[in-house]
């Protein structure tokens, strides 16, 4: 097993520190609470010539994703970090570095959209671009979001498309976590040097990256962009099984928690995956069979998988940390339902619930109240199929 | 300085057989600027013209690695490039010389890509941005731009009985890049090769950023014949419309003076876009154009003087 040293690290801090180890070859941003620490801190490391990387410090988000196309189409390895409206003014950008099969890591801290202005934890940002064709990847902590940013290098290459990571904004980017982080030459081992194809700096064979794409052409090369999506999950799981067996540490497209003989099981993403699983543990003493899914692939979703983890389970909640407004459901339950409707496994106990929009405060009572919710519906209650959680109705 | 049978003779970086119309004046102005460039060259091109009719899959017109992401986007585009380029040098990775030039039209740099290149020059990177200004949004169909002159008939900005045209000025966008204070910043024309491509060797000789704002006739959105796209470009410098200048070193210098010059009706007769300025009843209209022009001339020659003074 591979030397680590345990720290003290923020979620942000612990993101910088994972791209410092990465050393890019260029890095384009511009601040943005609550992600602005990372590029900050990055920027100290640029100052004190610890990495090699060439900072560009952008006058928007849209040139931040513009000037990493530009950069990552000339050959290099590039990393940025944004959040929330810095995501939604990158949004045409990202359609493109990912149609343009550019493998660009980015730091998301998740963060509510205006309007009214909020700078804290929802998931609305990341979801308004879950159809950009970018990989998506949650953390539950720091820990986590350290380790998915040193993988997601290695994802985007050889998938040849963009990942974001994302932590919750402030209750994972600014929060103190003991971490471990692997020694700096065994991330640069792992992460190796980026293999070069067709790039615009090689003057001596020069391409032509963007051209006009008519109806003869245009459908066929979205069909690679969807094939190279479907196909990414295997490379998600085989980076994920080389990680784990140099650093200890596991991870898959989702992590099952106490679910295998669960009658009830919630099904989230991000930060509150530790709260349902401290909640579960507590009704497993009290003898309610509960348990969770957290899932950290929201992209590729993982649809025959989840069908396969949830087959078994009497009644199921999916919590949504983003509104579809209108929608059936929210994002994530649409998902989740829709894959077990696939599989003829019965989508009818599943339950949405809405929460913590605006960074809404996720007490254990709300999980417990989430739970007791399944527990009605397999005495065979009929309940709300949304519910939104902790608001003044 | 390459004279014309020297640059014809080179390899054709911007080839033929793309798709502009007859006459367009901004492929002119991509292959007279590719001639001086070199193959040592990396372009982004903005969404528009050019980039439409010279890269429609699987074809392509570049000759040298090309580029395109989106409309308001090209200048921090390449400043992308530009910094993996510097990234790559400091890391002993590459040691080529290479140029970096951007290209869009007056759309993607007056209005919608100004703030792009605003950014792009502050930062001091080491950037040809090429303007290829034909006055108005061409590729979707002659709309009005910040670009458009006062006067000139758009499609949204047409003219109707009770409307004449665009009714606001064109902004000065050469003179808000000098407001940078970057290195180099100049006025040229399709229609005078000698003076684009002079421009073009000396701004790519000096280090950071360079703007060039290139005047470009359009056929289609001038409505004109399109055998005398050249001829336009010059009659606008000619009507001092569009003087050809530079600003180097914090220095104007106005790199051609009309020995006559010629009054702005003579550059508005073969255009259509401008035909209902010369009917009778506008002829106020007319000259307050006309003072506006001869006012610019006279502050540009002002602001040259002191340089020749000394």
């Amino acid at each position: 097993m591979a030397k680590t040293n345990i720290v003290a690290r923020t979620g942000n801090e612990a993101m910088a520190e994972a791209m410092r180890q990465i050393n890019p070859d260029v890095v384009a941003a511009y601040p943005i609470t609550p992600a602005t620490e990372i590029v900050q801190i990055f920027a100290g490391y640029v100052a004190d010539g610890l990495v090699d990387t060439e900072f560009v410090p952008v006058e928007s988000e849209h040139s931040a994703m513009s000037a990493c196309i530009g950069a990552s189409a000339a050959g290099g390895r590039i990393m940025t970090g944004t959040s929330s409206q810095g995501l939604a003014l990158m949004a045409e950008m990202l359609y493109i570095a990912s149609g343009l099969r550019l493998p660009i890591v980015m730091a998301d801290v998740n963060r509510a959209l205006s309007s009214p202005i909020n700078i804290h934890c929802d998931h609305s940002d990341t979801m308004m671009v879950k159809d950009a064709g970018w990989i998506q990847i949650f953390s539950e902590n720091a820990q986590e979001a350290y380790d998915n940013m040193i993988q997601a290098v290695r994802i985007a290459e050889e998938a040849l498309l963009p990942v974001i990571v994302t932590t919750d904004g402030f209750i994972i980017s600014h929060c103190m976590e003991r971490i471990e982080i692997i020694d700096d030459k065994d991330v640069k081992n792992f992460v190796g040097e980026k293999k070069l194809g067709n790039y615009l700096l090689n003057v001596d064979k020069p391409i032509t990256i963007g051209a006009m794409d008519l109806p003869d052409y245009y459908f066929e090369h979205k069909r690679q962009h969807i094939e190279a999506m479907i196909e990414s999950k295997d490379i998600i799981l085989s980076v994920a099984k080389e990680f784990s067996g140099l650093f200890g540490r596991s991870y898959g497209l989702f992590e099952v928690y106490r679910l295998e003989d669960a009658d009830c099981a919630i099904v989230l993403m991000g930060s509150t995956v530790g709260t349902a699983k401290a909640v579960a543990d507590n009704l497993r003493e009290k003898g309610i069979k509960a348990g969770v899914l957290g899932l950290r692939v929201f992209r590729p979703f993982p649809k025959e998988e989840i069908a396969q983890a949830l087959k078994n389970i009497k009644a199921i909640a999916v919590m949504d940390r983003s509104d579809s407004m209108n929608a059936q459901e929210g994002p994530v339950c649409l998902e989740v339902k829709a894959s077990l409707f696939d599989d003829s496994a019965s989508p009818n106990n599943v339950l949405n619930y809405i929460y913590g929009l605006g960074g809404r405060e996720v007490r254990i009572e709300d999980i417990e109240s989430v739970y007791k919710g399944l527990g009605e519906v397999i005495k065979g209650k009929s309940k709300n199929k949304i519910t939104y959680l902790g608001v003044r109705e | 300085m390459a004279n014309i049978k020297e640059l014809v003779k080179q390899k054709e970086l911007f080839t033929g057989g793309h798709r502009a119309c007859t006459g367009c004046g901004a492929v002119i102005v991509a292959r007279q600027v590719l001639m001086v460039a070199g193959p040592n060259t990396v372009v982004a091109g903005a969404t528009g013209c050019l980039e439409v009719v010279s890269t429609i899959f699987p074809y392509t017109a570049w000759n040298i690695p090309f580029i395109h992401s989106a409309f308001e986007n090209a200048a921090a585009t390449i400043s992308g490039v530009e910094a993996l380029y510097k990234s790559w040098v400091r890391q002993g990775k590459y040691n080529k010389k290479i140029n970096f030039i951007a290209f869009g039209g007056d759309g993607g740099t007056y209005d919608i890509g100004l703030q792009s290149l605003s950014g792009a020059v502050e930062r001091g990177h080491n950037i040809l941005y090429v303007c290829y200004n034909n006055e108005a949004y061409m590729n979707t169909g002659v709309q009005r731009s910040g670009a458009t002159p006062k006067g000139a008939d758009t499609t949204t900005a047409p003219v109707g009985k009770v409307r004449k045209g665009k009714e606001q000025s064109r902004k000065n966008l050469t003179e808000i890049m000098i407001a940078h204070d970057m290195p180099y910043v100049a006025q040229s024309v399709a229609g005078n090769w000698r003076d684009l491509t002079s421009k073009v060797e000396k701004a790519l000789s000096i280090e950071g950023p360079k703007f060039i704002n290139v005047l470009q006739p359009c056929m289609l959105g001038w409505s004109y014949k399109p055998e005398i796209t050249c001829q336009m470009g010059r009659l606008a410098v000619d009507a001092c419309v569009w003087p050809l200048y530079e600003f180097v070193n914090g220095r104007y210098k106005i790199t051609y003076k009309p020995k006559q010059k010629k009054p702005v009706s003579e550059w508005f007769s073969p255009q259509g876009r401008f035909r209902h300025l010369l009917k009778p009843e506008n002829k106020q209209m007319l000259d307050e154009i006309q003072a506006q022009v001869d006012n610019f001339w006279e502050n540009l020659l002002k602001k040259e003087a002191p340089a020749q003074n000394q």
